[in-house]
């Protein structure tokens, strides 16, 4: 089963600011799109009403085909969202991080063997070695793979991404950049906000706000 | 049922119709304040054993009556508006809010003076006048938290929020007070509580209540116009309305 | 950019009337429009990833929350103190500004230990979602699979656990110290621990609603504390009808009540509160 997002005359008012109005959308498997416009032009607006966290807009949104309303459920349990702060406890160190993101999403198997896994995903983005500082110790690019480390721990088809390449090196730009095309090219689906320049390729679409 | 709450969910429709509304609960207002004031200050018997300072009766009770419908009233609003995402319903609730407080500050006053004569004193924590303070501080939170936030929609949601949650405890807060009172027994004489008035005593008090009621609406109607006007400000038919154009008021759905 | 929302309405593009008869097509079978969404979904048939189905796992999801909370608020001392030692400043000001002698506070003891104990938990309330909120994991517990209503009532459980049960724990020790009379220690205790697991759940409603204000401090105070005059009410009471000799069950009973109704409503009105403040 492919996935789509779509959405249907989308129009989003904050104060009276028309942010967009009439705006469609589809959204589909294998589709990296990139959300573009300048400051305040609604990017991170529309991403929270992509993902199910704003009420307030018109139009309607419909995941796989029926209305978004009806299969939220559904919707929540394949997609990912990372903000603009990357939600890491400054209290607890990277594994306990992840042990509550694998805990909140439902996956059963928290004991030794998904220990594992939270490993691994941790030295997927260079941070073998800080499994068990604080994450507060951390620097702020650190605190960013913590939490881009869900991407590889937690098997989701869509990601929404809001500016996810904040305060990462130049290497972990391009880990992150080609971990997007591999996860589109897998089938799944990014939905992403970012100043940097993608390097072009055929799944890139670009929708331009503002 | 749907088509009719979305006709009233319009902004300007509700314009228009409130338009039609207003002059008429406007003059039931005048008549029945009239009325109900000359008859109870004038000509209505005095009291046996307060004299003529029970008369105050006839603003307090209004008052305070006014003042829990109208927190009632702003909770349904938010309800609506949470539900329904009636944007009217949130312009009424926000209007009513002050005009509450209003209202709970003018049964508080009322009753302080009419403590003076009766138990010597402005204030006493009788069980009506305690509940009637926290009344006033619910207000004095839902009109503050409306304020603290810089954007209007979120304003409005956790306002209907606040609201619901003091509707729902207001009876609570109620029965604890006067359970409270009855324990501690300051005084043995409350007020209002009396267990027979005669009929030309409470026919005036029956027809202040109307009069405090068309005046609630009337004024509500009033003020939710001025504050359609101000939130709609850019829409387009309150700039043909501004500009003095025709605006025809039509079934249609204004989004 | 465009102008307003009436130039998407007042045009006739295929769009705007489409989407205008799936609104009046309000609540009836799947409309045209779905099926043609559908399909077209169909159309392109790339390789796909595997869906997932919310899989349950609530009370996994809470039991994580809740060690995840008593984890964080045990690494840091001194927020779980903090209340426990407003409570005995407090308590310690009111034989200095009114009198040290013992009859005198006998008789407030009860007020001024239940008022000091709800200022208390009061004070602590502002944080409960604060930090949430400020390092964005408040918006992936929104977009978690589970109920928000469940997730925060484990946040709630934590804040009473660290904060009302050790005032509920402490306040005998103070009320020896107000002379408060004997026999009524036992019930001073049980009033404060079941009043202050109300006294969160209310408070939490406001620290929801103003999680996202920057100043939301003082105006939590004033949202939430005519709010707890029940349960002031009751649990007072009941510590002054123990002085009295006075039976103590139909307070506490009472108190229990004011329990039970919070823990039914107010999960949600926090759930809700939260996504309000989430849209800023």
């Amino acid at each position: 089963m492919s996935l789509c997002l779509q959405a249907r005359q989308l129009s989003c008012e904050r104060d009276d600011r028309s942010l967009f109005t009439g705006l469609d959308l589809d959204i589909r498997s294998g589709e990296i799109v990139r959300i573009e416009g300048p400051n305040g032009s609604g990017k991170t607006s529309l991403l929270k009403i992509l993902s199910g966290q704003l009420s307030d807009y018109q139009g309607e949104l419909f995941w796989n085909g029926a209305p978004m309303k009806r299969v939220r459920e559904h919707f929540l349990a394949n997609l990912l969202y990372l903000g603009h702060a990357p939600g890491i406890k400054a209290g607890l160190s990277p594994l306990e991080n992840l042990a509550w993101y694998q805990a909140l999403s439902g996956e059963q198997n928290v004991g030794g063997h998904s220990e594992d896994q939270r490993l691994d995903a941790l030295e997927q983005v260079g941070l073998a070695g800080f499994e068990d500082v604080p994450a507060g110790q951390l620097s702020a690019g650190q605190q960013r793979r913590v939490a881009l480390a869900r991407l590889t721990l937690s098997p989701r088809a869509l990601w929404i991404l809001d500016e996810p390449f904040t305060a990462i090196d130049r290497h972990g730009v391009a880990a992150l950049e080609r971990q997007l095309t591999m996860h589109a090219e897998a089938g799944g689906c990014v939905i992403v906000t970012t100043h940097h320049a993608l390097t072009a390729s055929p799944l890139l679409r670009r929708i331009a706000l503002g | 049922m749907w088509a009719f709450i979305h006709k009233l969910g319009s902004p300007k429709w509700f314009y228009g119709i409130s338009a039609k509304l207003q002059p008429w609960f406007w003059a039931a207002a005048a008549l029945l304040l009239l009325v109900g004031s000359l008859w109870g200050l004038v000509f209505a018997p005095a009291d046996y054993q307060q004299g003529n300072s029970f008369r105050i009766i006839y603003v307090h009770v209004p008052a305070a009556f006014l003042a829990q419908s109208i927190f009632i009233s702003m909770a349904v609003s938010g309800l609506v508006f949470m539900v329904w995402k009636i944007k009217v319903a949130d312009m009424a609730a926000a209007v009513m809010a002050p005009l509450g407080a209003a209202m709970t500050i003018v049964a508080l006053f009322s009753g302080a003076v009419w403590g003076v004569p009766t138990w010597g004193t402005w204030w006493m924590w009788d069980a009506r006048l305690t509940s009637m303070l926290i009344l006033l501080f619910l207000y004095l939170g839902v009109i503050a938290l409306r304020g603290a936030f810089s954007s209007r929609d979120s304003a409005s949601r956790a306002a209907s929020v606040l609201a619901m949650v003091g509707v729902i405890n207001i009876p609570i807060i109620k029965y604890s007070v006067d359970w409270w009172y009855t324990l501690h027994q300051p005084a043995s004489f409350t007020l209002t509580s009396r267990p027979t008035m005669p009929t030309e005593m409470w026919l005036p008090l029956v027809i202040m209540v109307l009069g405090f009621y068309s005046f609630f609406i009337a004024l509500t109607l009033m003020r939710t116009r001025s504050e359609i006007l101000r939130r709609e400000a850019s829409k387009r038919w309150v700039q043909d309305l501004v500009n003095g154009q025709t605006v025809h008021v039509q079934a249609e759905e204004t989004r | 950019m465009h102008s307003t929302s009436h130039s998407a309405s007042d045009s006739s593009s295929d769009g705007a009337a489409r989407s205008a008869s799936q609104r009046s097509a309000h609540g009836s079978s799947p409309s045209a429009l779905e099926s043609a969404l559908q399909e077209a979904g169909a159309v392109k048939e790339a390789q796909a990833w595997p869906l997932l189905e919310h899989q349950g796992g609530l009370m996994l999801a809470v039991k994580a929350t809740l060690v995840r909370d008593l984890t964080l608020l045990l690494r840091r001392r001194g927020e779980v103190l903090n209340p426990l030692v407003f409570f005995a400043l407090v308590i310690t000001l009111f034989p200095i500004a009114i009198s040290p002698d013992p009859e005198l506070l006998a008789v407030i003891a009860p007020g001024l230990l239940w008022v000091a104990a709800l200022l208390a938990a009061l004070l602590s309330l502002d944080s409960l979602f604060r930090s949430d909120y400020d390092d964005g994991s408040l918006e992936q517990l929104l977009l978690a699979t589970q109920p928000l209503a469940a997730l925060s009532l484990a946040k709630v459980a934590v804040h009473w656990l660290l904060t009302g049960l050790p005032l509920a724990l402490m306040a005998p020790l103070l009320g020896i110290m107000l002379a408060l009379p004997a026999g009524s220690y036992a019930v001073l205790a049980l009033s404060l621990a079941l009043g202050t697991a109300s006294l969160s759940l209310i408070g939490a409603i406001g620290a929801a609603l103003t999680v996202g204000l920057a100043r939301g401090g003082v105006l939590l105070s004033l949202l939430i504390l005519p709010l707890y005059i029940p349960v002031l009410i009751f649990g007072a009471g009941a510590v002054q009808a123990a002085i009295l000799g006075d039976g103590v069950a139909a307070h506490l009973a009472i108190l229990g009540a004011l329990l039970a109704a919070a823990l039914m409503l107010a999960p949600w009105a926090i759930a809700a509160s939260l996504r309000i403040s989430i849209n800023g």
